[in-house]
C-alpha cells in the first residue's frame, strides 16, 4: 500500500480549513457561489506558471525557471499585437480567439526552447539563464508594445474564455485541471517523467545510465514556457488588456506554491496534484486577507513569511514526523521505516 | 574550480585567449572600451565633464549594490533581497531622523544606515544558513518580507522634505566643472563612498582570512567546511556584509535624490547581478574579483546612460542589458570549457 503523503493532507486540511474560517468570517458570503467561482478564475494563470516552476525544479541541475511571468506577458503582447493587426475581433471573433491563442502558445513554446537550449546546450546555470531571459522576455514586451498596455478586446469565445462558466465551474479551471492532469500523467507513467525526476535526484547516476540529458532539460523548459504561453492567454481572457509589468509578485507566488507543495528544490520530486491543491489554499488565503480588509502590501509580508515557514518546515521535516507519528499511532507496526 | 586560478608553473606564458580565460573581467573591460570609444566617435557629448559625471553619480548605488552581490556570489550563495534592505533602511531611518532625532550627525546617520543594513542581512545569512535551501528562495521570501514590513506598517508617502543634513549630504560637493554653456556641474562627495567600499572589499578579500575562507566555500563548501572553515561565520559575514553596503547605498540614494520614495530601488536587482556577472563572477561561486565588479558597474551604467546618446529608443534597455548577461554567461562559459582540457594536462 502507498504510505500516506502528509503533504497532500496537510494542504487539503488547510482547504477545508481556510473555507471554513472564510465562512465564518464573512458569514457565509465567502462560500457564496460568486466567490467560489470568482477565485476560481484567478487560480489558473498563477497555478500555471507554480507547475513551470515546479517541472524546472524537478530536473535539478539548481533548476528554477524565473522567466515564467515575463514570458507569459511578452506572449499574450506579442501575440496581441500581431493578431490585431490582421483578424478584427468583431467580425471573426472565433478566428481571432484562436489566432490568439496559438500565437501566445507559440511565442511562449519557443521562450522555453531558448531557456532549455541556452541551459541543456550551451551549460549556464539555470539562474542566471532565466534571470538574462526574464530581462529579455519583459524588454521586448516593452518594445512590440511601445511600453503601452496592450487592448485584446473581448469577444464572446475569448470572454468566455476567462469568464465563463460550466456546469459552475469556470472554464479556465477546468483548462488548468486538464493540463495538470495530463502532465501529472506525463511524470508518472512515461518515461519522460521517470527519466526527468530520476535525472533531479543525481544527475550524475543519470549521465551514467544514458539519459539523454540534454533532451529532457530542453523539454522540460519548453513546457515550463508553453505552461506561461498558455497563462498568458487566460490572463488576456480575463483582463481584456494585456501589459508588459502585469503580475509583478507572480514570480514570488509561482516559487512560493511550489516549496508549499513540497517540490523539492533541489530537484528529483515533486507532485502536480499538491502543486493544484497549493496554489488554491494561496489563492483562498488571498481571498481571505481581502475579505479581513487588509491592504496588498501586508499579503506580501504574508507570502514572504510563509514562503520562509515552508522553508522552515520542508528543512525540519515537521510534515514527515507528523505524518509519521499519525500512521504509527494507528498501527505501530506501520511507522516509517 | 581553484585550478583557474594563476599559477606560476602552470601559467608560465598564458596565450590571449587564456589570459581572457583566466581573468573574465579583461573581457568586460575592452567590451567597455570599445563601447566607450564608439559612442564618443557617435556622439562626442558622452566624453563632456557633464555627462561623465552624471554617469559616475548614477554608478554610485549600483557600486555599493554589487560590491555586496559579489561578496555573496564569491561565496557560492545569490541575493535578491538587497534593494528591499536599502529601501527599509533609507524609508524608515529618514523618517526616524525627520520625526524623532532631526539633529542628528550625518556621520552617525550613515553609521545607522550601515548598522541597520547589517543587522537586516544577517537574517539572509542565518536564514540560508539555517534552512540549508538554495539562497535564491530564502532571498525571495525575504525580500517580499522586508518590502512588506516597509510599505505595510512603515509607510507609503513619499518625503519630499529631507532633514537639512541629508540634503547637504548629497549636495556637497567634491569637484565643480562649468561646462561650456555655462552650467555648473559637480561630482558630490558621496561618490567617493563607492571606491571607498571597493577598497575596503578588496583588502577584506585579499589581506584577510575571510576573504580566503569566502573563495574556499564558494569552490567547494565540503571541502572548505573539513579544511575548517565556519561555514555559518561565512555566511554570516558575507550577507551581513552585503546588508550593511544595501544600508548605505540606500542613504545615498535618498541624500542624491532629495526625498525618500518607499517605492523605489526594489526591482533594480537584475541589473546589480548583471554588473557582477558581467565582472567575470561565477553565480556558482569561487570566483571574481573586486577589480571586475567595479568595471561591470561601470559597463552596465555606461549601457544604461547611452543607448539614449546614440539614439536608440529607451524601451530597448532591458532587451539590450538581459542580452549582455546571455551573452556574457555564454562567453564565459564556452571559453572555460575550452580551457580545461589544457589545465588539466598541465595539472598532470
Amino acid at each position: 500500500m502507498r504510505k500516506l503523503d502528509g503533504r497532500l493532507v496537510i494542504l487539503s486540511v488547510l482547504v477545508l480549513v481556510l473555507l471554513g474560517a472564510g465562512g465564518l468570517v464573512s458569514g457565509g458570503t465567502y462560500l457564496s457561489l460568486f466567490n467560489l467561482q470568482s477565485m476560481a478564475t484567478q487560480v489558473p494563470e498563477i497555478g500555471l506558471l507554480a507547475i513551470g516552476v515546479m517541472l524546472a525544479m524537478c530536473a535539478g541541475n539548481g533548476g528554477i525557471d524565473l522567466s515564467g511571468i515575463a514570458l507569459a506577458n511578452l506572449a499574450g503582447v506579442a501575440s496581441g499585437v500581431v493578431v490585431t493587426q490582421f483578424v478584427s475581433a468583431t467580425e471573426a471573433p472565433w478566428l481571432f480567439t484562436l489566432a490568439f491563442a496559438a500565437g501566445a502558445l507559440v511565442v511562449g513554446a519557443l521562450g522555453g526552447l531558448l531557456n532549455g537550449i541556452i541551459i541543456a546546450r550551451l551549460g549556464i546555470t539555470p539562474i542566471l539563464c532565466t534571470l538574462g531571459t526574464q530581462m529579455l522576455f519583459t524588454g521586448l514586451a516593452v518594445v512590440v508594445s511601445d511600453g503601452r498596455s496592450v487592448t485584446i478586446g473581448s469577444p464572446d469565445p475569448m470572454y468566455e474564455l476567462g469568464n465563463g462558466v460550466i456546469l459552475g465551474v469556470p472554464y479556465s479551471f477546468l483548462i488548468f485541471l486538464a493540463v495538470a492532469l495530463v502532465l501529472g500523467a506525463v511524470l508518472r507513467f512515461t518515461p519522460f517523467g521517470m527519466r526527468l525526476m530520476l535525472t533531479g535526484a543525481n544527475a550524475k547516476a543519470a549521465d551514467f545510465s544514458g539519459f539523454p540529458k540534454k533532451t529532457i532539460f530542453t523539454v522540460t523548459y519548453t513546457l515550463s514556457g508553453l505552461l506561461a504561453g498558455l497563462s498568458g492567454v487566460i490572463i488576456a481572457a480575463r483582463n481584456v488588456n494585456v501589459k508588459w509589468d502585469y503580475g509583478t509578485s507572480y514570480l514570488l507566488i509561482a516559487i512560493l506554491i511550489a516549496v508549499m507543495a513540497g517540490v523539492r528544490p533541489e530537484g528529483g520530486y515533486g507532485r502536480i496534484v499538491c502543486v493544484v491543491l497549493s496554489a488554491v489554499v494561496l489563492q483562498l488565503l488571498s481571498s481571505l486577507l481581502n475579505f479581513i480588509g487588509l491592504s496588498n502590501f501586508v499579503r506580501d509580508f504574508a507570502w514572504g513569511a510563509l514562503l520562509l515557514s515552508f522553508l522552515a518546515v520542508g528543512r525540519f521535516g515537521l510534515i514527515e514526523s507528523l505524518a509519521a507519528a499519525v500512521t504509527s499511532a494507528r498501527s505501530p507496526r506501520a511507522s516509517k521505516g | 574550480m581553484t585550478m583557474t586560478r594563476s599559477d606560476p608553473q602552470t601559467a608560465a606564458r598564458p596565450g590571449l585567449a587564456e589570459t581572457f580565460a583566466r581573468r573574465p573581467e579583461l573581457v568586460s573591460l575592452c567590451l567597455l572600451v570599445v563601447i566607450c570609444v564608439a559612442v564618443a566617435v557617435i556622439n562626442p557629448a558622452f566624453l563632456s565633464p557633464g555627462s561623465l559625471i552624471d554617469m559616475g553619480r548614477a554608478s554610485v548605488v549600483t557600486g555599493l549594490f554589487a560590491l555586496g552581490v559579489f561578496a555573496i556570489l564569491a561565496a557560492g550563495g545569490i541575493d535578491v533581497s538587497f534593494t528591499a534592505i536599502a529601501a527599509l533602511t533609507m524609508y524608515a531611518l529618514t523618517l526616524f531622523v525627520l520625526n524623532v532625532a532631526p539633529g542628528l550627525p550625518m556621520a552617525v546617520i550613515l553609521l545607522i544606515a550601515v548598522a541597520g543594513g547589517t543587522v537586516l542581512g544577517a537574517i539572509n545569512g542565518w536564514l540560508v544558513h539555517t534552512l540549508r535551501v538554495a539562497a535564491l528562495i530564502v532571498t525571495i521570501g525575504t525580500q517580499y518580507l522586508f518590502r512588506g514590513i516597509l510599505l505595510a506598517f512603515i509607510g507609503t508617502v513619499w518625503l519630499m522634505e529631507l532633514p537639512p543634513q541629508m540634503t547637504a549630504f548629497g549636495k556637497a560637493s567634491l569637484l565643480d566643472f562649468t561646462t561650456a554653456n555655462g552650467a555648473t556641474v559637480t561630482l558630490p562627495w558621496y561618490f567617493l563612498t563607492f571606491p571607498a567600499a571597493a577598497v575596503l572589499t578588496w583588502l577584506i578579500f585579499n589581506r584577510t582570512l575571510m576573504g580566503r575562507a569566502i573563495f574556499a566555500t564558494g569552490g567547494n563548501p565540503e571541502v572548505a567546511a573539513r579544511l575548517g572553515y565556519d561555514q555559518r561565520t561565512v555566511h554570516l559575514f558575507v550577507f551581513a556584509f552585503a546588508g550593511g553596503l544595501a544600508g548605505l547605498a540606500g542613504i545615498v540614494h535618498v541624500c542624491a535624490n532629495r526625498m525618500a520614495n518607499p517605492f523605489d530601488l526594489v526591482g533594480t536587482e537584475i541589473g546589480v547581478i548583471a554588473a557582477v556577472v558581467l565582472g567575470g563572477a561565477r553565480i556558482t561561486g569561487g570566483t571574481g574579483s573586486v577589480f571586475g565588479t567595479v568595471t561591470g558597474v561601470l559597463l552596465i551604467t555606461v549601457v544604461n546612460n547611452v543607448l539614449v546618446l546614440v539614439g536608440i529608443p529607451s524601451t530597448w534597455q532591458r532587451v539590450v542589458v538581459g542580452a549582455f548577461i546571455l551573452l556574457a554567461a555564454a562567453f564565459f562559459v564556452t571559453r572555460r570549457r575550452k580551457l580545461q582540457p589544457q589545465i588539466r594536462k598541465q595539472a598532470i
